[in-house]
């Protein structure tokens, strides 16, 4: 059999050093690796690079103070369109940014992960993206067409933060939901991938809920295996749970307000991923 | 034979007529709304005009029925996760209706942010799929409340690609760059015009031109003869209001003026 590589959500971070390029998988409010984004809170890491299609984990760590640079396509909690810290820490000026349009992030990531310098994107061409990116440069076409496209620089990652519904010991993971986003590209495009997930199974089990397709990260590509249930919250895991849209507006409510955020942090960011839970059912007992 | 009474359209409801008429002889494509008018709009079209267009449930599922907005489909007629929606979007058999936070008189959109990118004023979502969407395959905009803010003569961060920027960029750019409307609760717009500018196709019943260019920040090429916007017909105001919108979402979105 081979290794077992579980870990715990901390002993994760521990591998990590401040100044890392990060990727981390999902999409907007949907089945991000929350559990390990909620330890890197914890940890003092700091001036990291977040490679995201951003949602609450850009504004989680925005918040914080621990992002230097973020690169996305955008930042939203998709029911509630505007992912209130990241829209605050911007109009702060409190990180860099590179914005690149959503597909030129999968291009970025597939260059890194089939170790190329870049792949070529129409996407771009006329837009401020290529304004606000001085750096991104055009390639041409050797054939007869002749054509100029965007040359997508690989988005190698140090290291990639994805959350599936299940995986094995050794870090297959399977996701059982209607939309893989691109967590296996994350995690080939990374040095070292980090996988949580909500409940890890025998090798054998992986098949009994969806079939061998479903096996969407394969176990070369990963470094740690996290067993995380409720990891994804308050985003969505379908079909383990849908999106904690009430905890989610009470996110949003604190967030507009210093005082309110303190507080929100206090109740629910101040211990560990148990008390985190145990705050988070407490909370649906009060507003039950 | 029920007889359906006379009644007088809403505002909404001809915006839903407007965008309808968008994937009008669009084909086997995917219709790509986003917005509740332009959602009930291209359902209404594949009902009526449009059989053939593909809907997305809105998340990762081609829907093989129409159900009302907000009602979950009962038939699945294939997948379209991210990766694929992508991919799709490059091969350009999909019309997409985005919205705009400003848009210029050229069709350059913006959804990222107000004020200067390096420190924006607001932000706002960032450029999404924008400058993919405009350079691949035909984009449209919706605008469900047209004003000097939105209609600006400069948008602060070019997201979607307008006729100006994408001839300067050249070949590559504008090859596949398509802007076939923009629909606001005002009217319904174009860029058919010698120098690609934007123009008033038709105006809403009951809107005039003096409105609409008190609402646009810059000059727009109003034709000496402006048509109205189409009347729905009985059997899609029926559709409409009993099929597809019976809590009259469409309403929230643009109230009765």
């Amino acid at each position: 059999m081979t290794r077992d590589k579980t870990m715990t959500a901390d002993a994760v971070v521990a591998r990590l050093t401040s100044g890392m390029t990060l990727g981390i998988g999902g999409w907007g409010s949907r089945r991000k690796p929350m559990a390990l984004v909620r330890a890197l809170l914890r940890s003092d890491l700091t001036d990291l690079t977040v490679v995201s299609y951003g949602g609450p984990d850009v504004g989680l760590l925005a918040a914080a103070g621990k992002i230097r640079r973020l690169i996305t396509a955008f930042g939203t909690l998709d029911s509630v369109p505007l992912e209130p810290h990241f829209c605050a820490a911007r109009q702060r000026g409190d990180f860099e940014l590179t914005e690149l349009d959503e597909a030129m992030v999968m291009w970025g990531l597939t260059a890194a992960a089939h170790r190329l310098p870049f792949m070529p994107i129409r996407a771009g061409l006329g837009s401020d993206v290529l304004t606000v990116n001085p750096a991104l440069r055009t390639v041409t076409s050797p054939y007869g067409d002749g054509e100029e496209l965007v040359a997508v620089p690989a988005l190698r990652l140090d290291a990639a933060l994805v959350h599936l519904n299940r995986a094995d010991a050794q870090g297959n993971g399977q996701y059982l939901g209607p939309d893989p986003y691109f967590d296996d590209l994350f995690c080939q495009a990374a040095d070292a991938a980090y996988l949580s997930c909500e409940q890890v199974v025998d090798t054998a089990e992986l098949l009994k809920e969806q079939g061998p397709q479903s096996l969407l990260v394969k176990r070369a590509f990963v470094t740690g295996v996290v067993e995380t249930p409720n990891g994804a919250h308050f985003t969505s895991c379908a079909p383990d749970y849908d999106r904690d849209e009430a905890f989610q507006r009470a996110y949003v409510r604190a967030a507009k307000d210093p005082e309110a955020w303190r507080a929100f942090a206090e109740r629910f960011l101040s211990g560990d991923e148990h008390s985190y839970q145990a705050a988070v059912a407490a909370f649906h007992e009060e507003s039950a | 034979m029920t007889t359906t009474t006379t009644t007088t359209a809403t505002r909404a409801e001809y915006c839903v007529v407007a965008c309808a008429e968008a994937w009008r002889d669009a084909g086997e494509i995917l219709a790509s709304p986003m917005g509740t008018i332009p959602s009930i709009g291209a359902r209404l079209a594949r009902l009526t005009f449009s059989p053939d267009l593909l809907l997305t449930d809105g998340e990762a599922l081609l829907m093989g029925d129409v159900p009302a907005l907000g009602a979950a489909s009962g038939v699945t007629e294939g997948w379209l996760p991210y990766r694929q929606h992508l991919a799709l979007v490059a091969s350009g058999r999909r019309h997409v209706m985005m919205g705009a936070s400003q848009i210029d008189r050229y069709g350059n959109q913006n959804i990222s942010c107000i004020g200067d990118w390096e420190q924006p004023k607001r932000q706002l979502l960032g450029v999404r799929g924008a400058p993919i969407n405009t350079l691949n395959n035909p984009t449209s905009y919706w605008v469900p409340r047209h004003s000097t803010r939105v209609f600006v003569e400069k948008v602060d961060m070019v997201s979607g690609v307008g006729y100006d920027r994408a001839a300067a960029a050249g070949p590559s750019a504008t090859r596949y760059h398509r802007i076939p409307e923009v629909i606001s609760d005002l009217g319904v717009f174009d860029f058919e015009t010698p120098d690609r500018t934007m123009r008033l196709r038709s105006l809403h019943p009951g809107v005039t031109v003096g409105q609409v260019r008190e609402a646009t920040g810059f000059a727009l090429t109003v034709p000496a003869d402006v048509p109205y916007t189409r009347e729905p017909t009985a059997d899609e105001l029926r559709l409409i209001r009993d099929v597809l919108d019976p809590k009259g979402l469409r309403e929230r979105e643009v109230p009765a003026p």
